[in-house]
């Protein structure tokens, strides 16, 4: 399973290279584009703080998109987290866009299949949205919500507040997910756009775990609570 | 085909026997000013064009485009250029005569000229698709028509994005009778945008992130600013619609300084261009915008301005401080520098995000100052086709409940939600004499107490140049406003010739379902099916006329500076209008797109799933553009003249390309007597690839 990471890495990488070298012609109102970026890159400034990142990328037109997604965290080869959801993505209303596919969650094992209906966009207020519900194997179900803001301290140095929840359906005993909320997480990022493309930034970084699943982490011997400085950067192409 | 070097012979020609038509053209000059500039002076001519652009003359051009490697930025950038020429050669030719015009593509995609103005046969339009396919790479083709018409004009590629890397240049057409204006010199001024960066990367770079390249958006400085001034609370509201629409109300260009360099006649503001007078000369400045994106605020701190023609078409002479020049307009100026100095042509991109600058000078040791850029525009609730700025909702009798009680209008549909009325208590001093009122909205608005509304008679005073006629009011909106005393209303003569025959004494006027050609239109605005969707994320509720307007960041110059800035109700032709025939139909075609997406339309419908808009041969129609975005649109109907409707029927000046403010509505006649497939779309270049329609003349 260990290879499946790397094979998991090397096949976003590999997709994203082929995806941004596609050209498009000339004056076309509704060119065939693709977008890689990575949202997040980090690592936490303890020496045993984990590297986390955050990738998205799609290529498609105006209206209807392949997307890909992917997240994971490092801390050692026992402890590492890769999730990868492959979406199609069609717009629905002026600011939102409904997505539905396919999600892998490669990292812990044993890994996990499910299938995703999601939306993603901006609210009212400048949120950005990306929400999603997941129907897992032997009908386990899932949400998760995740809300940004970008607040602009200049036109180049930007605050960026975020916002995670996790809920399960019913307890997983073999990945410690208990039922109910099962964590939520909160950022302050700090990022100062080199270009519009390439920003560096630093952070917070807190997060914590819930109810049933915070229980099974105690009986574990697990953190409940996990804060850090990060230390990181956002990129797209 | 020689380049052209005007001499005496030929110029004497050309002016004699036209001295008393010169002298008729009423233009404010003095007959001492007159008689200075006839004949010309032997000085006059040795100098008679700017510098930078090479002209070429005769009725034979043979032209290339290929590629060229410029530095207009300190990289060098691969252009596309015409006759080795950024921009290309100024081609100048005469009315009456036919002019052949052999187009080499050397470039390895397709491409294409098109004479941007000129009234000629579809098939010489030089529009890929529609008039014909296109130059391939290597090959030739001839374009052959008459000159019709006279004037300053541009050409340009109307190939991919060639238009922004350089396949442009200027037109201007001797006419065949005496020339109505007068003066002894003239340069051709040619603005234009010029990136590094490939178009298409710049509108790949849009799709992806819309306000890549704004770096003039509000940050946390601005909002800490507005709550000392204002108060949390007051703040909030301001701030909630944009936020609750999530829009910008610093989203003035797309496209701005932060990859544009501007350029005058190919210089950019590092290296200005520079222009001779002599004192006392009369000068015409040929002001052309071959911007891909860029809309220009033109000004030349010193001198006055008389405006003389616009989009080629002579118009009657009007004289101001400051004018906007939309992507692909024209205007001609007269300046009379009545000193020994230097002056600075000084043009401002619409967002300040940058300038170019021209020295105009008695002598070329002057160097004028440069100004400052004057602040950026911000958007009101009006460039949102909602004008309610600073809407004291206290004053009127419009609480929630009276709100619902007009029922006419459709909230819904409007820019604002309901949640962003509630959003919206406490603005203050809303001004009804801008708010454009359908007849829906006011038929609606018979619960509102009207003597609590800002239109008392104090107020109506202040409704001057309010244009009746343009009021959609039918029958029933009056009848909601018996109370509105119609005596103390302000209405210019003007705009009374168009209401004839009305009687406001009566509670219910019947109204024409079409205004009256000259006076634009009394059409509801009626949003379509298909404007609602994901490719739409506004629709004006409430577009006022663009016609008095300024425009933005402009409406305060008088107020401010004490510049008269130019109006398009302030252009009245100068030929009295050619077809004096009422429209027998109006066409209202809503300018819609998704900034966010970056995603342009008509109706809602981008040009590859449109229908042709078709229009019977010789029919004389009106056009009302309504714009559902926050973006002026400078749409251009290619075939025919679109004659824009400023107030006077018997002077409707011709333009080719109208500016489109923002939430505004605007109407224009056309005549349609040439056969063929046109094109009609907004000319800035990365709206242009969906804010298209063909236009069918049979």
């Amino acid at each position: 399973m260990k290879n499946f990471n790397s094979l998991g890495f090397t096949l976003v990488m590999a997709t994203a290279s082929v995806m941004s070298s596609l050209s498009y012609a000339g004056a076309e109102d509704d060119p065939l584009l693709s977008y890689v970026a990575i949202d997040q890159l980090e690592k936490g400034l303890e020496s045993d703080d984990p590297i986390s990142f955050s990738f998205q990328a799609w290529v498609g037109y105006d209206m209807d998109k392949i997307w890909l997604k992917t997240s994971g965290e490092y801390q050692n080869s026992d402890d590492q987290d890769l999730e990868v959801q492959a979406l199609y993505s069609h717009a629905v209303a002026p600011y939102w866009d409904m997505q539905m596919g396919v999600r892998r969650d490669i990292k812990p094992s044993p890994s996990r299949d499910w299938l995703v209906l999601g939306f993603q966009g901006l609210a009212p207020y400048f949120f950005d949205i990306d929400g999603a519900f997941f129907v897992g194997e032997k009908g386990q179900t899932s949400i998760r919500l995740s809300i940004e803001q970008e607040w602009l301290i200049t036109q180049k140095l930007i605050l960026t507040p975020e916002f995670e929840m996790n809920a399960y359906g019913k307890s997983d005993d073999e990945l410690s997910m208990g039922a109910g909320l099962t964590d939520i997480n909160a950022g302050l990022r700090l990022k100062y756009e080199i270009t519009r493309k390439f920003a560096p930034y630093i952070g917070i970084d807190w997060s914590k775990k819930l109810g049933a699943t915070a229980d099974l982490a105690r009986d574990n011997g697990d953190s409940i609570n996990n804060s850090q400085f990060v230390i990181g950067v956002t990129a797209w192409f | 085909m020689t380049v052209f070097k005007p001499s005496h012979e030929e110029q004497n020609k050309s002016s004699s026997g036209t001295v008393l038509s010169r002298r008729q053209f009423v233009f404010g000059a003095s007959a001492m000013l007159a008689l200075t500039t006839i004949p010309f002076s032997k000085n006059a001519l040795a100098s008679a064009i700017g510098q930078s652009l090479t002209q070429l003359s005769g009725k034979v051009f043979d032209l290339s485009i290929d590629y060229k490697t410029v530095n207009f930025t300190g990289t060098p950038a691969r252009a596309t250029v015409i006759n080795q020429l950024f921009p290309g050669p100024l081609l100048r030719w005469k009315e009456g005569e036919t002019v052949t015009l052999r187009v080499k593509n050397n470039l390895d995609h397709d491409s294409s000229l098109h004479w941007h103005g000129m009234i000629l046969p579809t098939e010489m339009d030089g529009v890929p698709g529609l008039s014909f396919a296109g130059i391939k790479p290597g090959e030739t083709f001839e374009y052959k028509f008459p000159v019709k018409q006279s004037g300053t004009y541009w050409y340009h590629s109307h190939s991919g994005f060639q238009e922004q890397t350089g396949v442009y240049g200027a037109i201007v057409i001797d006419p065949k009778e005496a020339d109505p204006v007068v003066f002894d010199r003239e340069h051709v001024i040619m603005l234009s945008d010029w990136s590094d960066e490939a178009p298409e990367t710049i509108y790949a770079n849009l799709k992806k992130q819309s306000d890549y390249y704004n770096y003039s958006e509000r940050t946390m400085s601005d909002l800490f600013s507005d709550i000392k001034k204002q108060g949390l609370v007051n703040t909030w509201r301001a701030r909630s619609m944009w936020n609750q629409e999530r829009m910008s109300d610093r989203d003035i260009s797309d496209v701005t300084g932060a990859t544009y360099t501007y350029l005058m006649n190919g210089n950019p503001p590092a290296q200005p261009w520079q222009a001779l007078f002599k004192q006392g000369e009369k000068v015409r400045l040929r002001f052309i915008n071959s911007s891909a994106m860029t809309i220009f605020d033109v000004r030349i701190p010193g001198l006055k301005m008389t405006v003389v023609a616009s989009d080629g078409q002579n118009v009657q002479p009007v004289t101001i401080d400051e004018f906007r020049i939309g992507v692909a307009e024209t205007y001609d100026v007269i300046v009379e520098p009545k000193m020994e100095d230097a002056y600075c042509i000084f043009v401002q991109s619409i967002d300040r995000s940058g300038y170019t600058v021209g020295n105009f000078t008695s002598d070329e040791m002057f160097t004028a100052k440069i100004p400052d850029m004057d602040p950026m525009p911000i958007l009101g609730h009006g460039d949102m086709g909602m004008n309610m700025e600073g809407m004291d909702h206290s004053k009127m009798a419009m609480g929630s409940d009276s709100m619902s009680g007009m029922e006419g209008m459709d909230h819904s549909k409007m820019a604002m939600g309901s949640d962003a009325m509630s959003g919206m208590e406490g603005m203050e001093g809303m001004d009804h004499s801008k708010m454009a009122m359908g007849s829906d909205s006011m038929s609606g608005m018979e619960g509102m107490d009207h003597s609590k509304m800002a239109m008392g008679s104090g107020s109506m005073a202040g409704m001057e140049g309010m244009d009746h006629s343009k009021m959609a009011m039918g029958s029933g909106s009056m009848a909601g406003m018996e109370g509105m005393d119609h005596s103390k209303m302000a209405m210019g003569s003007g705009s009374m010739t168009g209401m004839e025959g009305m009687d406001l004494s009566q509670p219910s006027m019947v109204m024409p379902t079409l205004g009256l050609a000259g006076y634009g239109s009394d059409n509801e605005i009626k949003h379509l099916d298909s404007e609602n969707g994901p490719q739409v994320d506004m629709q004006s509720g409430m577009p006022q006329s663009g016609l008095n307007d300024p425009g933005i960041g402009l409406r305060d110059h008088q107020a401010n500076y004490n510049r008269k800035v130019l109006t398009y109700a302030d252009l009245k032709g100068l030929h009295p209008t050619h077809d004096k025939r009422q429209p027998t139909r109006e066409i209202q075609l809503h300018l819609t797109g998704n900034m966010n997406r970056y995603m342009w339309s008509i109706n809602g419908i981008n040009f590859a799933d449109s229908a042709p808009l078709e229009l019977a041969y010789n029919e004389r129609v009106r056009i009302t553009l309504v714009n559902d975005t926050m973006m002026i649109h400078p749409m251009h109907l290619h075939g025919v003249w679109s004659e824009l409707e400023t107030g006077d029927p018997d002077y409707i000046p011709r333009k080719h390309t109208v500016m489109v403010q923002p939430g505004s509505k605007i109407s224009y006649l056309v005549t349609a007597d040439a056969l063929g497939q046109w094109a009609y779309h907004c000319h800035l270049l990365y709206h242009m690839p969906g804010m298209f329609r063909k236009v069918v003349i049979k």
